[in-house]
């Protein structure tokens, strides 16, 4: 499918790159229109191979890429149902969600995601899948979920260690900060950083330039450069359904869902 | 180095410069969240650029609760 427009999102090929645009109000965030648009872009990828060499992801929202999970979805359809539906509900999800994000990371194509804004949690988690982040100096990144109770559920902690030293993945874990663009380029999160509303015009600029590759030289040279994890990844299922299970993630999404505070990211 | 009153200009200045109000309407002790009309992202942009001008990191941990300008300056002070 060289084309498509969803509710969430949108691609077209073109010239041997897709370019895949979010487009969700307000912030991208990743419920289930979004994922449901998602499955269809992982169930195209092997029919875009052939003719591919990458792809870009980026946002059309003005508040940046992904501000991540859909919490508000998350509480008012957890809380609708009894405990056990309630858990194999989630686990549903984050199971598609890992599907997802499994078959954009093994895409044969280079992945280039082109940042802007906010690319907290779920979008951070979508970034991770890509094999070069592009962001723009006003960008942030954030794994916010131990303020909620739970850790990232999409595959975010394995991808995040496959990346970056481990004290940086600590630091930004388990303080749930974020942290500036230049700060995540200078740890190795963000590959090349643009000026401000630019990174979609250096993302192109990179496509153009891995275009020039032979193919099978570079879908081989990407396998072997990136292993998947996917004995940690199933872990990271199994951990993040035990926690969200516990009466004090509910509270915390509660909490999230009624705030009036100005900053309800922060702890 | 700067003093608190330098950064807390700055600050001031660039969040006018950054939201489009005319600089001198703000003040140090305005809160910037109903001053300027913004929500946590827009917050959250704020921070970045003040980040990327004087050249710190600052949690935004270390920024709740806060909500006017010679707070945050004095936060900001505290990593320069």
């Amino acid at each position: 499918m060289k084309s498509f427009s969803g509710k969430a999102l949108r691609w077209e090929w073109r010239d041997g790159v897709v370019e895949l645009t979010l487009d969700r109000a307000p912030a991208n965030e990743i419920g289930t229109a979004m994922l449901a648009d998602l499955e269809q872009f992982a169930a195209a990828i092997k029919s875009l191979e052939a003719d591919t060499s990458a792809c870009i992801i980026s946002s059309a929202q003005k508040r940046g890429f992904s501000a991540g999970a859909d919490l508000r979805e998350l509480y008012h359809g957890a809380i609708a149902l009894p405990g056990k539906e309630r858990n194999a509900g989630v686990r549903g999800f984050v199971e598609r969600s890992h599907a997802v994000a499994n078959a954009i990371d093994a895409a044969s194509f280079v992945t280039i995601a082109a940042v802007h804004g906010v690319c907290f949690g779920g979008g951070l988690e979508l970034a991770l899948t890509c094999d070069v982040i592009v962001a723009d100096k006003m960008a942030r990144f954030a794994f916010p979920e131990l303020r909620l109770g739970l850790i990232p559920g999409f595959g975010g902690i394995p991808r995040l260690k496959r990346d970056l030293g481990n004290a940086f993945v600590r630091d930004l874990l388990l303080t749930g900060r974020s942290v500036n663009a230049t700060r995540a380029q200078a740890v190795g999160l963000v590959a090349q950083l643009a000026g401000e509303g630019e990174s979609l015009k250096v993302a192109r600029a990179t496509a153009a330039q891995i275009a020039k590759f032979d193919a099978t030289t570079r879908a081989i040279a990407k396998k072997f450069l990136k292993p998947i994890p996917y004995a940690e990844l199933k872990q990271e299922i199994e951990i993040f359904c035990e926690l969200f299970a516990r009466p004090a993630v509910l509270a915390a999404l509660k909490k999230f869902v009624e705030s009036t505070d100005a900053m309800p990211y922060l702890p | 180095m700067r003093t608190l009153d330098q950064t807390t200009q700055e600050v001031v200045d660039l969040a006018a410069r950054h939201f489009n109000v005319a600089v001198g309407t703000l003040a140090p002790s305005d809160d910037f969240f109903k001053k300027l009309g913004i929500d946590s992202l827009q917050a959250l942009e704020l921070l970045s650029r003040l980040e990327n001008h004087f050249g710190i990191e600052l949690p935004d941990y270390e920024v709740q609760g806060v909500s006017d300008f010679r707070t945050l300056a004095e936060r900001i002070q505290s990593r320069l």
